[in-house]
C-alpha cells in the first residue's frame, strides 16, 4: 500500500471511479450543448438566458463544473506525480492547479447565476 | 551485419557509449540474438550480459533489441534486424551495472510486495490442497511468467514510479494469487493494492502485452484486479 495524502480520495479505485463518472457527465453536457446549438441556429440572448434560468439546467451545469474540477484535479495530480520528482515543486504545482480549479469553479457558478 | 551495442564499464568509462561492431553471420542461418552476442564475446571478452538456459525459460537475457524488449535467446535475427543493423541496449528504466547487465532490485522489490506465495489460514490437509480442474484453469496465462522484466521495463508508468507502481509483471503475479482457489488472503491482497499507485498507475497502453516473450497478457490481469477491487468496494 503506497500512502498518498494529496490524491483526491486517497484510494486509487475512488480516483479511478471519479475520473470515469466525471468524464461521462462532461461528455453528456458537451453533447447536450452541441445539440442545443444545432437545434437553435438563430440563438438570441433571451433563448440563452431562458435555457440557464431552468433549474434542471442549473443543476446540470453545476454537475458539469464539479466534474470538470475533479476530473482536472485527478488528471493534473497524476501528471505531477509522474513527472515532478522534486517534492516542493510538485506540491507547489498541485497547489497552483487546485487554486486555479477552485477559482474556475466559483467563477463558473457566478456566471451561471448572472445569466 | 552491423551491431551497435551499449557499453558501460563503471570502472573504466565515465559515461556509457554505443559501440559499432561488424559481426560475420554464417550464410543461410537465422541466428538468435543471443548467438550473435556469443560471437561478439569471442571477439571481445570484456562484453557483459546475462544468459543461462538459452531457450526462453530462465528469463535471464531480457534485452532491448532494435527498440523492443525481448529475450535474446528466442528472438531470431530475421524478427528484429532492419537494414542489416541491430541495436542492442539493456532493458530501459533500470540502473545499468555493466554493459547489458541491469540492476533488477527494484523489479524484485515490487514482486516481493505482492506476496508471491499461497496464503491459507485453514489447517493444512493430510496430503495436499486440492483444486478442481476449472479452478486450476483460471491460473493459465498467469503462472507462466518467468520474471524476465521485459514487460515492466517497457512500461512508462514503471519508468516514472518504479518504487510505487507494482508494474505489469508484479500485477500479473498478484492476480495469479488472487485467482487461486487455495488462497484465503484475497481481501488483504486487494486492500494492499487499493492505493493510487500500485495498480491504478496502469494507463492500459499495453506495451507489456506487445513485448511479453511468453505471450502473456498483464493488461487483462490488471483489468481483473480492478474489477475485483470494484466489486469489493461497491
Amino acid at each position: 500500500m503506497v500512502a498518498s495524502v494529496t490524491s483526491l480520495g486517497r484510494s486509487g479505485l475512488y480516483d479511478w471511479m471519479v475520473q470515469r463518472v466525471s468524464a461521462v457527465i462532461l461528455a453528456a453536457y458537451v453533447l447536450f450543448l452541441l445539440g442545443y446549438f444545432v437545434a437553435t441556429p438563430d440563438l438570441t440572448y433571451a433563448d440563452w438566458s431562458g435555457l440557464f434560468a431552468n433549474t434542471c439546467m442549473k443543476i446540470f451545469t453545476i454537475m458539469a463544473l464539479v466534474s470538470l474540477s475533479t476530473h482536472a484535479w485527478v488528471g493534473m495530480w497524476t501528471i505531477s506525480t509522474d513527472y515532478l520528482k522534486n517534492g516542493v515543486v510538485r506540491f507547489l504545482f498541485q497547489g497552483f492547479c487546485g487554486g486555479v480549479m477552485f477559482v474556475y469553479f466559483v467563477w463558473g457558478v457566478q456566471i451561471l447565476w448572472g445569466l | 551485419m552491423l551491431v551497435s551495442i551499449y557499453r558501460y564499464n563503471p570502472e573504466t568509462d565515465q559515461t556509457p557509449y554505443m559501440q559499432d561492431v561488424q559481426v560475420d553471420i554464417p550464410d543461410g542461418k537465422d541466428l538468435m540474438v543471443l548467438d550473435v552476442l556469443g560471437l561478439m564475446k569471442e571477439q571481445d571478452t570484456s562484453l557483459a550480459y546475462r544468459r543461462s538456459c538459452r531457450e526462453g525459460v530462465c528469463g535471464s537475457d531480457g534485452l532491448n533489441m532494435n527498440g523492443k524488449n525481448g529475450l535474446a535467446c528466442i528472438t531470431p535475427l530475421s524478427a528484429v534486424v532492419k537494414n542489416n543493423k541491430l541495436v542492442l541496449r539493456p532493458l530501459p528504466g533500470l540502473p545499468v551495472i555493466r554493459d547489458l547487465v541491469v540492476d533488477m532490485s527494484m523489479f524484485y522489490k515490487q514482486y516481493e510486495k505482492i506476496k508471491p506465495f499461497l496464503i491459507n489460514d485453514k489447517p493444512a490437509p493430510a496430503i495436499e490442497r486440492l483444486q478442481t480442474p476449472e479452478d486450476r484453469e483460471k491460473l493459465d496465462g498467469l503462472y507462466e511468467c518467468i520474471l524476465c522484466a521485459c514487460c515492466s521495463t517497457a512500461c512508462p508508468s514503471f519508468w516514472w514510479n518504479p518504487d510505487k507502481f507494482v508494474g505489469p509483471s508484479g500485477l500479473l503475479q498478484a492476480y495469479r494469487f488472487l485467482a487461486d482457489s487455495r488462497d484465503t488472503a484475497t481481501d488483504q491482497r486487494l486492500a494492499d493494492l487499493d492505493d493510487p499507485f500500485s495498480v491504478f498507475r496502469c494507463r492500459g497502453i499495453m506495451n507489456c502485452v506487445s513485448v511479453c516473450p511468453k505471450g502473456l497478457n498483464p493488461t487483462r490481469a490488471i483489468g481483473h484486479i480492478r474489477n475485483m477491487l470494484l466489486q469489493r468496494a461497491t
